[in-house]
């Protein structure tokens, strides 16, 4: 053991927290050395291809696969009725209701299809050309069901069904009252007392998360062990929800993220294709891969948003807002999925967002439809919540007459007010409104670009511009346990993470967090190098395999640097406690005397000798001289369960030039300023916000799932579906406020979604500021051109770009007084 | 089968496949260069473009019998040893990627884009890599990525000449 000499002039360590670190992550990334699912091979791996109904609604007349199973190379052929008894149901880990009704969700159907995609029969063959080309030669015959498909006539009496084991197609009715909950005031009474109100109708259309590596696993057997390889978010929740669907004992399943290329919640799912997987090797013995193409994706997987919003806001004259109403129907697809009924439960606490209503009420119906079921696409819940209320508030401004800044302002939560109570219940923890707003108006160039949206308006310039605004809170860190399980939640909200410190001083970082692209084992690896004091590159994350970190509950919801991140912290603490008595003994001193800076342990006001962590390892891995009464090992583990959510905010600004004569909009300018709490990473951060908006953006601007009036998904290709390009997106301007969230010790809050969630409203917004003057008081999104025009030259929200009788079409319309139901 | 002769990035292969096979597939799935990747089916993504003779292609639109007698390159034959290419040191730098998995074609374009155009605009870039779909990034870094490495191969170029 050495003990080693200290300069005599005391160095501030520096720290790697805050620091621009390049990502360690990309050194296999842009060379081609990555370990996407679909790279894996396994020996005598097989290769699974489904045939998927065509129909959206219908019964199984007739499916011979006799033809299928006599192909060349195919080993087998599967239909639902093969792995009817064993294939349970697709967990659903949110019962928002007691009552709430699932009809179950096999993972490949049996009797009936429900959506156009739905799994009907499986092929497994030597390779993927002839499983695909073996399906071709299944004979199928369907008897078609009416099909449905827009929410407002599902939820009609006397309307068809779609499971024709339930009574109606509502599966739940969720209902939040601030009133009933002892949070806010009497709503009705609010309502009644209003001297103004403004009610609309706003459609969030139907998204597909669209990640660019397809979905994809690998299943290998060994004995009775299984390894799931998949492109997953959620390598933990997939293990116990895998084990649960199938009845292999979790102990004997394990499940891996190799490198996973983007997620967006689309992969936070325990897909029917990962369920068949596991079911086909263990039924064969032998390992398959499953590989989805890409329309199969478009048309499988799950979406996200489909809501119908009716929202009423009640004011005074003078803009003090008074009440808030809001009444969703939350498209559900066909079936319910992981967390498919909570996503609009989620957003539920978020439709207040900055402002301090008295009273608020939120009643929602999910319902089910002949579609492919919606989950968490990113934001989940709150960019719905976000839209509508930031929407909203420019609707009241223009009632009122007044600017629409200044109306925020007159009820956003001042700075001085935090930590603030909302009429949901929440507790806000910190930030400052103001702050970020004065420095967005500055980033954006605000005063000069309302002079020439003056001098554009005056000049009846064709290309008109508008300015939008969105000031928004979201609620990140998902979540604290209770909370969870006071909402019904089926898991909780905690992380886990350990800390191995190896004889030759590196160490070993495992953390329950599965990165897709977040940049995970970059900041983990600053976090470590600060708390313990070791070189940045001395530190190796390790995560994403259930074998290597046994608990976790993986990546959504803005959780991972503020709850795993901190479980991280908390391990390192232990770490740390644990070296201390080590280097106590070693150094011949009492504990207390010890103070532990740059990774060394030192002896208070004994300059000159210390002991580093790095060699406490070393020390305790031989273990030759140490503490009686304690283990031979420093390493540790902690699990953090956070006591509150933690509540990003920020303004967005975009200014938006709408040609009047053609309907093309574009945007001029888009700036926003984020108070995300204390930043790890900048680099990192920056580009999370950029990834959101761009996101965020294409919402409002190009994405939407449409389907036809027989429920084919018409935009199954990316062809059809608009991810926009580096030529449909502007440069971002983006800057940060810093108020540390308060529940955790890194004060962080969460970056992901934050730029998904805040920019849609203020794009929208943009373009309507453009053309108000014009008549036009909204327009549906995604706002093409054609819409655009529409709205500018016949009137009313841009009309349908979709098939009758799904959901944006033909419904309720937006009047200058509020709404028209559907005809 | 067909007989196909390819060299990619710098061997030699010599291959019956099907002639239905895609060169993306023949990489991946004979060759075992998994750097290059399949991200739709329409040709869209561009996920799996590679250099076919020095020219930018999707992979998935070429069949490997069309890539005979010829020299392909893929992300994994760029570098120069441990030396990146200044691409791809560029969108390190950059941060151009997150989950990477747009990068390898994000890359092999973006080269082609310099090749063809050594000193583009914003505007340029951004029309230059519109076949390449990126769903993490925003596209912001990635067109910085290419400015700095449009700064970087041209000053290069200059020395050498």
């Amino acid at each position: 053991m050495t003990l080693t000499d200290e300069p005599t002039t005391a160095e501030t360590p520096v720290k790697e927290v805050g620091n621009a670190r390049l990502r360690k992550e990309d050194a296999r990334l842009i060379t081609g050395k990555t370990s996407w699912t679909d790279n894996m091979v396994l020996p005598g791996m097989l290769h699974m291809a489904f045939l998927r109904s065509p129909v959206a609604h219908g019964t199984i007349s007739h499916l011979d696969v006799s033809a299928a199973k006599d192909r060349p190379n195919v080993v087998a052929v599967f239909t639902g009725q093969d792995f009817k008894d064993e294939q349970g149901s697709i967990p659903c880990a949110w019962p928002v209701t007691p009552d709430m009704v699932n009809p179950g969700h096999p993972s490949i159907a049996v009797d009936t299809v429900n959506h156009v995609g739905e799994a009907v029969a499986i092929v497994v063959a030597r390779t993927r050309t002839a499983a695909v080309d073996a399906v071709e030669a299944i004979d199928v015959d369907y008897e078609t069901l009416p099909v449905v498909l827009d929410m407002e006539q599902a939820v009609e009496d006397g309307a068809d069904l779609v499971h024709a084991s339930t009574s109606s197609n509502t599966s739940y009715h969720f209902v939040f009252d601030a009133g009933e909950a002892g949070t806010g005031t009497d709503t009705d009474a609010a309502f009644a007392d209003a001297e103004v109100t403004v009610s609309r109708r706003f459609v969030q259309q139907r998204l597909i998360p669209a990640f660019m590596e397809p979905r994809s696993a690998v299943v290998g057997v060994q004995g009775d062990n299984y390894t799931l390889w998949s492109a997953t978010q959620i390598p933990h929740i997939l293990r116990v929800m895998g084990a649960l669907t199938t009845g292999i004992p979790e102990h004997k399943l394990r499940v891996v993220a190799p490198d996973v290329g983007g997620g967006f919640g689309g992969k936070l799912q325990v897909c029917p294709e990962e369920i068949l997987a596991l079911l086909v090797a263990r039924r064969l013995g032998k390992p398959v891969k499953w590989t989805e193409t890409r329309s199969e994706s478009l048309m499988t997987a799950h979406h996200g948003r489909d809501q119908v919003q009716f929202i009423d806001v009640a004011a005074k004259k003078d803009g003090t807002v008074t009440g808030l109403r809001v009444r969703l129907l939350a498209d559900m697809g066909a079936y319910l999925r992981l967390i498919t009924p909570g996503v609009p439960a989620l957003g539920a606490f978020m439709f207040p967002g900055i402002y301090k209503f008295p009273a608020y009420r939120f009643e929602c119906d999910g319902v089910f439809t002949n579609k492919v079921p919606t989950d968490a696409y990113r934001g989940a819940g709150r960019p719905e919540a976000t839209f509508a209320i930031e929407r909203i508030m420019d609707e009241l401004a223009v009632e009122l007459a007044m600017d629409p800044m200044e109306l925020r302002r007159k009820n956003w939560i001042n700075a001085e007010e935090f930590p603030f109570t909302t009429v949901a219940g929440l507790q806000y923890d910190s930030g400052d409104y103001e702050q970020a707003t004065q420095a967005a108006l500055e980033l954006l160039g605000y005063d000069e670009l309302r002079a020439e949206q003056k001098q554009r308006r005056e000049s009846n310039d064709p290309v008109q511009l508008g300015i939008g605004i969105s000031t928004f809170t979201e609620m990140c860190g998902l979540a604290p346990s209770r909370v969870l399980g006071s909402l019904s939640f089926g898991a909780g909200g905690w992380e886990q993470a350990s800390i191995r410190m190896l004889p030759t001083g590196k160490v070993e970082v495992v953390t329950g967090s599965t990165p897709h692209g977040q940049g995970h084992e970059t900041a983990w690896s600053q976090i470590v190098a600060d708390e313990l004091g070791v070189p940045f590159d001395d530190v190796e994350v390790l995560h994403g395999d259930t074998a290597i970190s046994s608990r976790g509950l993986d990546t959504y919801g803005s959780r991972s640097l503020v709850v795993g991140g901190t479980a991280v912290v908390k391990a390192a603490e232990k770490v740390v406690a644990k070296a201390r008595k080590i280097a106590a003994h070693l150094l011949e001193a009492s504990e207390d005397d010890l103070e532990f800076s740059g990774g060394k342990f030192s002896v208070k006001g004994t300059p000159g000798a210390g002991l580093g962590i790095q060699e406490i390892a070393l020390a305790i891995f031989a273990a030759h001289d140490y503490p009686e009464g304690i283990e031979p090992s420093i390493d540790a583990e902690a699990a953090f369960d956070p006591v509150n959510f933690s509540f990003p905010h920020g303004t967005h600004l975009c200014a938006m030039e709408v040609d009047t004569e053609t309907g093309f909009v574009k945007i001029r300018k888009y700036a926003c300023v984020d108070d995300i709490g204390n930043i790890v990473n900048p680099i990192i951060v920056e580009g999370q916000m950029h990834g959101g908006l761009a996101q965020g953006i294409s919402q409002a601007l190009y994405e939407e799932a449409i389907y036809d009036a027989d429920g084919n998904l018409t935009t199954g290709t990316f062809v059809d579906y608009l991810v926009p390009s580096a030529a449909d997106l502007p440069t971002f301007h983006t800057g940060n406020t810093t108020h540390a969230a308060t529940s955790n010790p890194l004060g962080a809050k969460g970056v992901g979604e934050a730029g998904c969630i805040a920019s849609t409203p203020a794009v929208v917004n943009a373009a309507l500021d453009a053309v108000r003057h014009l008549g036009v008081s909204d327009i549906l999104m995604p706002l093409t051109p054609e819409r655009v025009w529409r709205a500018i030259h016949q009137g009313g929200d841009g009309g349908a770009r979709v098939a009758e009788g799904s959901n944006a079409y033909g419904g309720a319309t937006t009047t200058e007084t509020g709404y028209e139901e559907a005809k | 089968m067909t007989q196909i002769n390819v060299r990619v990035d710098g061997a030699s292969y010599s291959d019956d496949v099907e002639p239905r096979t895609l060169l993306v597939h023949y990489l991946r799935e004979q060759l075992g260069k998994v750097g290059t990747v399949v991200g739709c089916d329409t040709s869209n993504c561009g996920a799996c473009t590679v250099h076919l003779d020095g020219e930018s292609v999707k992979s998935c639109t070429v069949l490997a019998v069309q890539a005979d007698g010829s020299e392909v390159t893929t992300i994994e034959g760029i570098a120069d040893g441990k030396t990146l290419h200044p691409m791809q040191k560029a969108f390190h730098e950059q941060h151009g990627l997150q989950c990477g998995y747009c990068t390898p074609g994000m890359i092999m374009a973006s080269i082609d884009l310099l090749k063809n155009n050594p000193n583009p605009s914003e505007h340029e870039i951004r029309e230059g890599i519109e076949g390449n779909l990126c769903r993490c990034t925003g596209y912001v870094n990635i067109v910085r990525a290419v400015q700095q490495a449009a700064g970087e191969m041209s000053s290069t170029a200059g020395a050498q000449a």
